[in-house]
């Protein structure tokens, strides 16, 4: 009997099984047929390996990377790129995450039903990140595998309801409904835009669709070709600062060292490709699912989608918020470089992504003053977070690459340092008062909600009377 | 037959409108597409019947004539037109 445990237990440790399992249930939930029940399930299992696989690419090529940046600056450089570090995390924290991932959807689903906040988050990549990151500072805090998945899902559906809550204010103004949210973790980066570019008092009639930006601009919309891009020029900046003999004695084993930092940056580039291949097979079968049942059990859900919807909008305001929030992560790193700090280097993708939707966000309340300023902040504010982070990840702070996005800063800096200053127990004490918190702040809206409305129903009785 | 949409890491927001896709087929009837989804970076025009991207990505799919431009990403009226129109330009029966 204890054999047939010890197997068990074993089975359970493979992530990439106890994914396929999620999946497995994902599709019977879908109610699928047997034949698609086993290609989803079989699919799930080799994605997880290849992401495993990917995460081997990436790490190769940082490694060394890492020790030339160093010793040439000495100080150390981290890249955040959200695949980039998502790979190697899930190879030691992998079951862990893949259950704080599927719980924390579970009880999204279950807050969206009992609180005034209908957010049903189904961007399950960036999810399946944060559960990753929040795996990891749990468990560097001291919990073991059981704690830090059932308060690693709670942390999870709290970030996850909250996050789209506070954008909304702002989407509204952009889609012009209440229907759909955003839901990716950038969300506290880009509201920070929203209230930034509202502080602003810029003129959202001065939109930036009236300027002409550029179609050249058009190929930083390929995420392999602006990381390869970025990435070589990151590499081959250092590589010829570190200079050409440091490089083929130390590093590159006598190759030349151009063509090493162009081919390390392409085996970057080819990692996250492949890492990216990955999630894209795991979530596959999973969030349909998600989506079914959600729409079923929580009535007037809102879906919270990744970045990209607000793009069709302002396609100006995207390209303009990504230059400004590169910007900021520029001067960023300028600063970090006088401070003598670990320097983080600007994430093109990151940057891309929520300095886009920034973009987007602050047009829409303060014009071009407002997309500019806005998504200034939010790179400034993605270029502090992931240095904070680097602190509460324990050895995995240490690596070269790190998360690159508002939210995982806004969560994991408060169980990083509750953590830090009270251990295990005072993250789980702070996401049980987040938990109250949610339901207080709920149903206290609702009252107001409910008192403005029979204000305004007295006053339109007053006015119908007067008249 | 086939239908994707792309968008540019092929994570999150093409997956939604592949799925959106498939709500559209119900409601129009149409059967027989297999719908998928992809980053920009690596397909090509041959590997689909019928791509679809969102208006901010048209200039990276320029090498395509086989893709529908979508003016909003989450406007499922306006996809439900879209995916009709493939439809018929394919030849694939629908029934709405």
């Amino acid at each position: 009997m204890s054999g047939f445990l010890d197997i068990l237990v074993q089975l359970f440790r493979q992530p990439s099984i106890l994914v396929a399992l999620i999946a497995l249930v994902g599709l019977s939930l879908q109610k699928k047929g047997p034949s698609d029940m086993m290609k989803g399930t079989i699919k799930t299992f080799v994605g997880f390996l290849v992401l495993s696989a990917g995460a081997s690419v990436v790490t190769d090529s940082l490694t060394p990377f890492g020790t030339m940046f160093t010793d040439v600056f000495h100080v150390q450089g981290v890249v955040p790129n959200n695949e980039a570090i998502v790979g190697p995390v899930l190879l030691e924290y992998g079951t862990t995450s893949a259950l704080i991932f599927f719980f924390g959807m579970v009880l999204n689903v279950v807050f969206a039903r009992l609180t005034r906040f209908k957010y049903i988050y189904l961007s399950g990549h960036v999810a399946l990140y944060q559960s990753a990151m929040i795996a990891v500072i749990l468990m560097v805090a001291g919990m073991s595998q059981w704690e830090a998945i059932f308060w690693g899902a709670l942390a999870e559906a709290l970030i996850t309801t909250v996050s789209p809550a506070v954008v909304q204010p702002f989407m509204r103004k952009v889609t012009g409904n209440d229907d759909v949210a955003l839901g990716h973790t950038g969300g506290f980066g880009i509201a920070l835009s929203g209230w930034v570019a509202r502080a602003s008092r810029g003129n959202p009639e001065h939109s930036t669709e009236h300027i002409n930006v550029p179609k050249s601009l058009g190929f930083v919309r390929d995420s392999t070709i602006v990381v390869m891009l970025s990435m070589g020029l990151i590499f081959l900046v250092v590589a010829l600062i570190a200079g050409p003999t440091y490089v083929t004695e130390n590093i590159s084993d006598g190759q030349n060292y151009v063509i090493w930092a162009l081919m390390s940056a392409g085996q970057f580039a080819a990692g996250v490709f492949i890492i990216l291949a990955g999630v894209r097979v795991i979530l596959a079968e999973i969030v349909p699912a998600f989506k079914g049942i959600s729409e079923r059990l929580v009535p007037n859900a809102k879906p919270a989608l990744d970045v990209p919807i607000t793009f069709t909008f302002a396609p100006n305001a995207v390209m303009i918020g990504f230059l400004s929030s590169l910007v900021a992560g520029l001067v960023g790193m300028a600063i970090m470089g006088v401070a003598r700090t670990t320097i983080i280097i600007p994430g093109i993708v990151a940057h891309f992504m929520t300095g886009g939707a920034s973009g987007v966000i602050g047009n829409a309340q303060g014009g071009r003053r407002g997309a500019i300023l806005g998504a200034f902040a939010n790179g400034l504010f993605i270029t502090i977070v992931p240095l904070l982070l680097l602190g509460v990840l324990g050895d995995i702070g240490t690596a070269n690459a790190t998360f690159g996005d508002s939210d995982y800063g806004v969560i994991g800096l408060y169980l990083g340092y509750l953590g830090q200053f009270g251990g295990k127990w005072l993250i789980a004490a702070g996401i049980a008062v987040a938990t109250v918190a949610l339901f207080v702040i709920s149903i206290l809206m609702d009252r107001r909600s409910a008192t403005s409305r029979s204000v305004a129903n007295v006053e339109s009785a007053g006015v119908s009377a007067g008249s | 037959m086939k239908f994707m949409a792309m968008c540019s890491s092929g994570l999150g927001s093409s997956f939604m409108v592949q799925m959106n896709i498939e709500k559209a087929l119900k409601t129009i009837g149409a059967e027989g597409v297999e719908v998928d989804h992809a980053d920009l970076g690596s397909v090509s025009p041959a590997e689909a019947d019928m791509f679809f991207v969102g208006r901010d990505l048209e200039n990276s799919v320029s090498a395509f004539n086989n893709v529908k431009i979508l003016n909003s990403i989450i406007d499922q009226d306006e996809l439900v037109d879209k995916v009709r129109e493939a439809c018929d330009e394919l030849g694939i029966d629908h029934s709405a």
